[in-house]
């Protein structure tokens, strides 16, 4: 028990903020690591359009995740309910 | 030994459990599907065992390298599975689990529809167990919606099948053409337990609401053994493809606004096996080695997912995304192997899901449905922004929600490891799975086009994470519940019902209502004449009646002398 209480005292590298932004920036640094890589090999590719732009397949990644969050949250103003909308239900 | 009928040492077994106490009985259950697997191992390819029944030929046993391969994961799923609930004293949730993978595992082997369809509806009703487990009162409506629903499936199986003896003559599972009703009752059934769109809603029902240990196992079996009996009885059916391709991308969106962190597991559940029915619907030898292979690993890293979600939840007693958060501080170990499921279902590059997805998603290359290969690459862009994300995120990181619980028991650590071990072994060294696909494997899925390809797609799918963080632009977590299809059967066909009953109590008070009026005035009409001081019921003297009486007989008597 002795331990847990240094444990919430102990500082983790990931509670500074700036621990945070240095992800952020090797996340941003890796990508364009990825996209420089398209220079470097011979795509064997399938459709014309695997090919058109450098980094054809980050562009639709993070193309996709964005329309995926944002179609979501749209979703949320049609769906979301109150978390005991089917109790509600039945106790009427 | 390898004449015994797999899965059966599992059933048989599960009968033994309530004559063991303790820790012996978690030993023994621990030993049964090792023997199993042993048994598999030493059974022949071609093998079949066929008996005679009402002058019915049945083939509880039919051994290929598709069902083989199907036997081995189920097994292994089964161990994992049991060393994780090495902590259970729990004879119900026992006897259920065993009895569960026992029956899924005799499913994969029969080779005819009505020994599938005894193993089919034994899945059913002994998963429920997994479920009522939990004891409380929302599990069990859970529980009685689940069974209503994989029950149903069983009946549609049934039906499908006599059509279909009646139609060819045989019960014998193989393929089928999808033009006669018996067929098409079949694939409906398979439809439901594989959770086609509109059919899907007792997975992401049910699967949360089952115990710690139950999801484990419930996540394994029944959706698998559906993708096996696809891929034996409908492979290249180009219904499929479309299908698999909506399975695929309309769960994620879900997956995105859930709250319950295993919720969200059951949506991206769905989203993977719309890729094993892509691969099934395409059906060419790629494509097929592609779905066995990703039932495969997607065994591993989907219990391993919901293994590490299950830890959380026996340590906090909530799943709940918007009241997680910091848990890495304390619980390290569950984390890290959390991250090496969100990884292998993500399709890292050495990690499980990323040899066993891209021969799916290169089969619809190579096949020319372009539309398809975009949803599907856009589905893999989204399983990793919310399973390989979102989970670890919101259960391990983001806010510090102050939780310190303890790190997870040491068997659930255990079973953890071995499916982390798995998901890297195949990953890393992807021949041994390939050497036991159903057909030869021409494909190597370690090309430069395909690692940096899928390492842009992953890694701009978490800038784009990152940046909607960032933004403020990403949806909190919040407490709610999401309207899928069964709002249509448990709020709108209710009350609909609701509402058609009232009419017909209406009309049918309207209707009695003019029926008693009606009855009412007739009542009132003879009482006028008939009823008292009327001049029917009037009394009179004697004297007057017999004076009556004779004038009537009298005249009587004079018509019928003249006539």
């Amino acid at each position: 028990m002795g331990k847990k209480s240094t444990r919430k005292a102990k500082k983790y590298w990931l509670d500074s903020k700036s621990n945070i932004d240095k992800i952020w920036y090797a996340l941003i640094v890796l990508c364009l690591i990825s996209v420089c890589a398209d220079f470097f090999y011979h795509k064997h590719i399938e459709y014309k359009v695997e090919d058109l732009i450098v980094g054809m397949y980050g562009w639709y990644g993070f193309l996709g995740c964005v329309f995926l969050v944002l179609a979501s949250k749209v979703l949320r103003i049609l769906l979301m309910r109150p978390e005991t909308f089917y109790d509600e239900v039945k106790d009427e | 030994m390898s004449e015994f009928p797999p899965g059966l040492i599992l059933v048989l077994g599960a009968l033994v459990i309530p004559f063991l106490k303790g820790s012996i009985r978690n030993l023994f259950m621990i030993i049964l599907p090792v023997f199993g697997l042993l048994g598999l191992l030493a059974i022949e390819d071609g093998y079949t065992f066929t008996i005679n029944i009402l002058g019915l030929q049945l083939t509880p046993v039919r051994v290929d390298r598709l069902s083989l391969l199907f036997g081995y994961i189920f097994h292994i799923a089964a161990i994992i599975s049991i060393i994780y609930a090495f902590h259970l004293r729990d004879t119900v949730q026992q006897i259920a689990a065993l009895m569960y993978a026992g029956t899924a595992i005799g499913g994969i082997f029969a080779g005819d529809l009505v020994s599938l369809f005894v193993y089919w509806e034994g899945t059913a009703i002994s998963s429920v167990f997994l479920i009522w487990s939990s004891n409380t009162h929302e599990s069990f409506k859970t529980g009685m919606r689940y069974l209503l629903i994989q029950v149903g499936s069983g009946v549609l199986l049934l039906a499908g099948t006599i059509l279909y003896y009646k139609q060819s003559g045989t019960i014998v599972f193989n393929k089928f053409e999808l033009t006669e009703i018996g067929p098409i009752l079949i694939f409906v059934a398979f439809g439901i337990k594989a959770a086609f769109p509109l059919l899907h809603n007792w997975l992401q029902d049910a699967y949360p609401q089952a115990t710690v240990t139950g999801t484990v196992f419930l996540s394994a079996f029944t959706t698998k053994l559906a993708i096996y009996a696809l891929a034996r009885g409908f492979p290249g059916t180009e219904l499929l493809i479309w299908i698999g391709a909506i399975m695929t991308a309309f769960p994620i969106f879900y997956a995105v606004i859930e709250n319950d962190l295993r919720r969200v597991l059951a949506y991206s559940l769905n989203n993977q096996l719309g890729f094993m029915v892509v691969g099934v619907g395409i059906g060419t030898e790629l494509s097929l080695n592609g779905t066995a292979a990703h039932a495969f690993s997607h065994i591993l890293y989907k219990a391993l997912l919901f293994m590490s979600m299950g830890a959380v939840l026996y340590r906090t007693g909530t799943i709940k995304g918007s009241e997680l958060g910091g848990l890495y501080k304390s619980m390290p170990y569950t984390t890290g192997l959390c991250i090496i499921g969100a990884a292998s279902i993500s399709a890292f590059p050495l990690f499980s899901g990323f040899i066993s997805k891209s021969l799916i998603i290169t089969a619809t290359a190579v096949e020319g449905y372009w539309g398809v290969w975009l949803v599907l690459l856009f589905a893999s862009a989204g399983v990793f922004h919310h399973s390989g994300i979102k989970i670890p995120y919101f259960a391990f990181f983001q806010h510090d929600s102050g939780k310190r619980p303890e790190e997870a028991p040491l068997n659930m650590l255990i079973a953890m490891s071995l499916a982390a071990f798995l998901c890297i072994a195949v990953g890393v060294y992807p021949q041994a799975l390939y050497n036991i696909l159903p057909y030869e494997v021409n494909f190597q899925p370690y090309t430069t086009t395909h690692v940096v390809t899928q390492l842009q797609l992953l890694l701009f799918s978490a800038l784009a994470f990152g940046w909607l963080m960032r933004s403020g632009l990403y949806p909190p977590e919040l407490k709610s519940t999401n309207l899928d299809f069964d709002w249509s059967y448990r709020y709108f066909i209710p009350r609909l019902l609701e509402k058609l009953v009232s009419i017909i109590v209406l009309i049918d008070r309207k209707l009695r209502e003019y029926l008693l009026k009606m009855t009412n005035n007739f009542i009132a009409e003879i009482r006028r004449y008939y009823g008292a001081g009327s001049w029917f019921s009037d009394t009179t003297s004697i004297g007057n009646s017999a004076t009556l009486l004779v004038g009537f007989l009298v005249a009587i008597i004079i018509i019928t002398w003249v006539f």
